[in-house]
């Protein structure tokens, strides 16, 4: 279980997250929707160690969440803009070695052709790119995934693609949380929708 | 109007590997004259040349073919000597560009391990700067008892802030960017992210700032030896030469003047262009990396 209690944090005088708490069991898909500038980005890196919070605490399966040498992360963070996620001087092979071998079943499922490897992020599409960003996280000590808009620069169809893809992964025991302005994607998507509210986590609904 | 802009649109991927392959092209025509005038003045020393024989028969002779860049007021060879003083140029060129380029690297480097490093890197930088830039050679090169040394040292010490800053920056953009926040999340240690992400992104700024710094040391060896703070006179050197050649100028005799001053012009200028090109060839974006 990955577990965030109390997680505060500001950005000058904006409260962003004021004492939230969240709870993501393995094998589940949760959806977080909320409009720009509500926090969901903050939660998600803050929730993969890239962000220290100003308080709370997050454990992932009993452990504080952290990383070092040698040491990768089990919550791993999928960025919004998955060109600047990615270094423009990397070939796509290396890319997705990031963290080491990437999975095999992953690249299928995300329809990740051999022939990339020797191309540079410049010569793939946006949805591409964000199909290799997504792929290299996936490593065997990942237990959760937070894919923030990852699907944005996608079209309707690698969109569903790529949440069948997680959906497999889903079911190999991933906890994974959706990040998204579109409600009603996660409504077919996800197995609960969240959304931010003031700083704390509400089931979100049509209002 | 549409129709233009979609014919642009539908044109431009079928243009840029033109583009790129027309500058790459580029590129290695520039590194060609450049490697061709490194192997010319390499070889100078051991050409059949000899700058300092004096020939008091044929004084201030002009261009023939015999002497094809005629011979000084003393009798001396004017094209042995502009070969001979563009080899010293070029040492010149190549070691103060060296020790500027290693100070410029080391600290952008140091200026990565802390905000406080950062900030004393900084303020150098901007002091460096701020200084004038012909006074601060001047300086250098006096204090270091001027000669060949001189000018290395006054190079070197006045050259570098500008590649600091620029190598200064790119790390901080590299050290800030997402993917070496996941390269760490993915657990790899700061010296991977050093060797794979900061290295690949420094490379190209360090080789580019070194060519680029080289046309600046010779025009600066060039104009200290010219007012007598340089390459010790008896050594052939362009702003010796130059410096000569203001009595010679007076007496007629443009070739002492004009041949040594086209040669600087060549050597500064075929460097200046192949750092423009390796420049654009090491942008990601611009050219391809």
């Amino acid at each position: 279980m990955l577990k965030a209690t109390a997680i505060t944090h500001r950005f000058g005088a904006v409260k962003v997250l004021d004492h939230a708490d969240l709870f993501l069991a393995p094998g589940q898909i949760a959806g977080l929707v909320g409009p720009s500038g509500t926090g969901k980005s903050t939660l998600g890196r803050i929730l993969a160690g890239h962000l220290a919070p100003l308080s709370g605490h997050i454990e992932a399966d009993g452990a504080p969440v952290g990383f070092g040498p040698g040491r990768p992360c089990p919550v791993q963070y999928a960025p919004q803009a998955s060109e600047l996620s990615i270094d423009p001087r990397w070939r796509v092979g290396r890319i997705l070695e990031n963290g080491g071998a990437p999975d095999q079943g992953m690249l299928e499922a995300l329809g990740i052709r051999p022939e990339w490897r020797d191309r540079f992020p410049r010569e793939l599409s946006g949805g591409e790119l964000a199909r290799v960003s997504l792929a290299r996280l996936v490593l065997p000590t990942t237990r959760y995934l937070i894919c923030d808009e990852i699907t944005a620069p996608l079209d309707a169809l690698s969109a569903e693609d790529m949440m069948t893809a997680l959906r497999a992964l889903a079911r190999r025991g991933m906890g994974i949380l959706v990040i998204s302005h579109n409600y009603g994607f996660l409504r077919r998507h996800a197995d609960l929708v969240m959304q931010l509210q003031h700083g704390k986590f509400a089931p979100a609904g049509i209002a | 109007m549409t129709e233009t802009i979609m014919q642009q649109c539908a044109g431009a991927p079928q243009d840029m590997p033109v583009r790129r392959g027309a500058a790459r092209r580029q590129l290695v025509r520039r590194g060609a004259v450049v490697a061709g005038i490194l192997a010319l003045v390499t070889a100078a020393p051991f050409l059949p040349l000899d700058p300092l024989h004096l020939n008091p028969a044929a004084r201030g002779l002009g261009p023939s073919l015999a002497a094809p860049f005629g011979t000084d007021l003393l009798g001396r060879d004017v094209l042995a000597r502009t070969l001979t003083a563009l080899a010293v140029s070029a040492q010149v060129g190549l070691a103060a560009a060296a020790i500027s380029t290693l100070i410029a690297v080391t600290l952008a480097l140091a200026a990565t391990f802390s905000r406080l490093a950062e900030r004393a890197v900084g303020v150098l930088t901007e002091l460096a700067l701020g200084l004038p830039h012909f006074v601060l050679v001047l300086m250098v090169a006096y204090a270091a008892g001027g000669g060949m040394s001189g000018v290395i040292l006054g190079v070197a010490l006045t050259h570098w802030p500008r590649l600091c800053r620029v190598l200064r920056h790119e790390a901080q953009t590299v050290a800030a960017a997402d993917y070496v926040r996941i390269s760490r999340a993915l657990g790899r240690s700061r010296f991977w992210v050093a060797r794979y992400h900061l290295a690949p992104h420094l490379l190209p700024q360090v080789v580019v700032g070194f060519v680029l710094i080289f046309p600046h040391a010779i025009l600066h060896e060039a104009g200290l030896s010219f007012i007598g703070l340089g390459i010790e006179p008896h050594l052939p050197s362009i702003g010796v030469m130059l410096a000569d050649s203001l009595r010679g100028l007076m007496a007629g005799h443009w070739w002492v003047a004009v041949f040594p001053g086209l040669g600087l012009v060549f050597l500064a200028l075929s460097f200046e262009v192949f750092g423009e090109s390796l420049r654009r060839a090491a942008d990601p974006v611009d050219g391809g990396a």
